[in-house]
């Protein structure tokens, strides 16, 4: 099976650690993964802020990047949603088959147990995309629950979107800002020192409030703690 | 609601001063998650509610897509059985007819069931325009009417109220309310309830629209929860129905799986306690149906946004949607307030204004929208789709081109992340422009020395 590691521009550029921990944690599950030095970006950021004509470039380009790989593995349920939902609306032809990391270690590799190992407190977010678009359910708690250490605890309101969106937090500010007021009021609530999601987009929005805040609590992508060992642990 | 929605400023100013608006934002979430529970809760219980819900998207799409041989069909059918059919290409076509009927009887008041259709064409000011005073009779459009405001949520249009400031509204303007008046539910309810049960019984025109049309026998409609829409539509002599032409189902078999859909939609009851039916009129009393397009045809007439269409005016939308939980109905200004208002007032009233132009974009996209529809509309698609034609700024295209360029070639952007990288230290903490959009509220990350396809080249890569 050839694989190859969709990094998404966002983890690329902002957060290669989550790439270089999908890499690792892949590696040590025997996984040879390849990086097709072509890829860029989804198209997500141009689509769903209207500018349809530049998406279906970056749409056609991301299946000539990735067309002849068996499965391409994204740390990025958002990412991974627009290739698998977004692109049948543009007419986009040969989709590869794209999965969020979380579906490729359940449902691909068939395991839970990652034998990772991160002694914290963490509560998980399911970001939207993956949780209604890509319709991961319980796969990455499913993860955590069998990391070593990790003392996982249930996020009240957890399905609520954080108010990230892409352009929506720019563009609607005021409302994107309520809705993460009321996503770290929950978090807060669990007493986690570690807020995990599958989206480092949304953890760039949540995590940089989080930040200004001086809340004390930091935030962690699900690759990152599941390529995390007793070596290597925080 | 006597005010106008024109010339109202974009959603995400509206919306700014809504999200400081402790109150409201404590009103909205308390009633918002109050039938959010409910809904999920009855919805629930029906282990076949995935195939009701293809079901209902199935009828809508093939009424929809035979509906000039249906709307002969109800003409046909409501002519037949005693009653008058008028066709309205518009609002101020409606209005005009409406308006003409009620002078005809000789009356200066009408009752009002609630209806969105009547709301959308601002039928009461175009009535009190021709001296006719239009009296609602559910208890939340009172509430809305009688404080000169807007609804603010298509079920519970008085949602953005607490019960003080019913009390308030009473007092002031019900004619008749008591000195005495408390702000307890009962006695608020108390007080309509005698103020509206002179007007039904004074009344000898009512106006309603309706939720369905049995285009087999040419039959309407009208699900409610307080009686008041039974009273109107029984009791005057006549009964003026303005309906939207996409609210027809075919059969009567196919109103059955909209009798479960909706109820449990809405207000999150297995049943709604009044569900009023008839066809045409009895001796000695009129009925006229006005159907209304007012930009309907042009909806159905695009592929993607046609879904709207399908909409059958629950809310279920609105009670779960984390953006209109937090910037209140008015923000949207229109009678359609949620994600349903988003992707139907920019295709009813086009995107002219910068109210409109912004509707599209009052969304995360986050899905929960399309999740709860009863009639499977995907919101986040005919949201994209508008946004697709809606006008942008120069200054987003611009920036929007120079990303494209960058991500159409993956040396552009190895080297755009390169310079980022060796700028780093130099972003600073609050970004110009509309970028400050980002920074007033939240810290920027750090940006890495090194991207990662260049960590790939220097050693990921074995």
């Amino acid at each position: 099976m050839r694989v190859a590691l969709f990094i998404t521009c966002v983890n690329d550029t902002l957060f290669p650690d989550t790439g270089k921990a999908a890499v690792g944690l892949l590696r040590r599950l025997g996984v040879e993964v390849e990086f097709p030095l072509a890829q860029t970006c989804c198209g997500q950021m141009h689509l769903n802020t209207g500018y349809r004509d530049e998406a279906v470039k970056l749409a056609n380009r991301f299946t000539d990047t990735f067309g002849g790989y068996d499965a391409v593995v994204a740390p990025s349920g958002s990412c991974a949603a627009m290739v698998r939902e977004q692109y049948p609306h543009l007419d986009i032809e040969n989709i590869p088959k794209v999965y969020d990391l979380s579906e490729f270690l359940v449902d691909v590799l068939k395991v839970t147990d990652v034998g990772a190992y991160f002694p914290h407190k963490v509560t998980y977010h399911p970001t939207c995309h993956s949780l209604r678009g890509l319709k991961v359910g319980d796969k990455p708690t499913d993860l955590l629950k069998n990391v070593r250490g990790l003392e996982l605890v249930p996020l009240p309101g957890a399905e609520e979107c954080c108010g990230f969106g892409g352009t929506f937090a720019v563009k609607n500010r005021d409302v994107s800002a309520a809705m993460c007021a009321d996503k770290i009021g929950n978090v807060m609530q669990t007493g986690a020192e570690v807020l995990c999601a599958a989206d480092n987009s949304c953890l760039l929005h949540i995590g940089g409030t989080l930040k200004r805040q001086k809340s004390g609590v930091r935030v962690r992508h699900l690759a990152e703690i599941l390529a995390s060992t007793e070596e290597s642990a925080e | 609601m006597s005010g106008t929605f024109v010339g109202m400023p974009t959603f995400p100013k509206n919306a700014a001063k809504a999200v400081q608006d402790s109150q409201l934002r404590f009103n909205l979430r308390k009633a918002t998650h109050t039938i959010r529970g409910k809904r999920a809760s009855v919805v629930g219980e029906l282990d076949d509610w995935a195939e009701l819900r293809e079901a209902g998207k199935t009828i809508k799409d093939h009424t929809l897509r035979h509906l000039d041989d249906y709307l002969i069909q109800m003409e046909e059918k409501v002519t037949a059985a005693g009653g008058t059919v008028h066709w309205a290409r518009d609002a101020a076509e409606a209005n005009r007819i409406v308006a003409r009927l009620v002078k005809e009887t000789g009356e200066t008041e009408v009752v009002k069931v609630k209806s969105m259709a009547t709301q959308e064409i601002g039928l009461n000011e175009a009535l009190a325009e021709e001296g006719i005073n239009a009296y609602e009779t559910d208890l939340a459009e009172l509430i809305v009417q009688l404080g000169d405001d807007f609804p603010s949520h298509i079920l519970v249009p008085a949602i953005h109220r607490n019960r003080a400031e019913i009390r308030e509204i009473f007092l002031k303007h019900m004619a008749g309310a008591p000195k005495d008046l408390s702000d307890e539910p009962r006695a608020l309810a108390e007080a309509a309830r005698v103020y509206l049960r002179q007007r039904f019984l004074e009344a000898k025109v009512a106006i309603s629209g309706a939720n369905f049309m049995i285009a087999e026998t040419g039959t309407l409609v009208v699900l409610e929860s307080e009686g008041n829409g039974r009273m109107c539509l029984t009791l005057p002599k006549t009964l003026i129905s303005v309906v939207g032409i996409e609210k027809l189902l075919p059969t009567w078999q196919d109103l059955e799986v909209f009798l479960q859909l909706l109820p449990r939609s809405s207000t999150g009851e297995r049943m709604n306690p009044y569900t009023s039916m008839w066809t045409g009129a009895t001796e000695g009393q009129e009925f006229h149906l006005v159907l209304l397009d007012n930009g309907r045809t042009s909806v159905l007439a695009d592929k993607v946004g046609r879904q709207a269409l399908r909409c059958i005016r629950c809310s279920a939308c609105l009670n779960v949607c984390p953006v209109y939980e937090r910037a209140g109905g008015h923000a949207y200004g229109s009678v359609y307030p949620g994600p349903i208002g988003a992707i139907l007032t920019p295709q009813l009233r086009g995107m002219d204004t910068p109210l409109d132009r912004s509707l599209p974009y009052a969304s995360s996209l986050c899905g929960a929208c399309y999740e709860v529809c009863p009639v499977a509309i995907d919101i986040p698609a005919v949201l994209v789709d508008l946004r697709g034609k809606a006008r942008h700024t120069r200054a987003e295209k611009a920036g929007m081109a120079a990303a494209g360029w960058v991500f159409n070639r993956s040396k552009r952007l190895a080297k755009a992340q390169r310079f980022g990288g060796r700028m780093r230290k130099l972003v600073p903490k609050r970004l110009p422009g509309p970028l400050s959009g980002w920074t007033d509220t939240r810290d920027m990350p750090d940006i890495p020395a090194e991207s990662f396809r260049d960590w790939w080249m220097r050693e990921g890569k074995r």
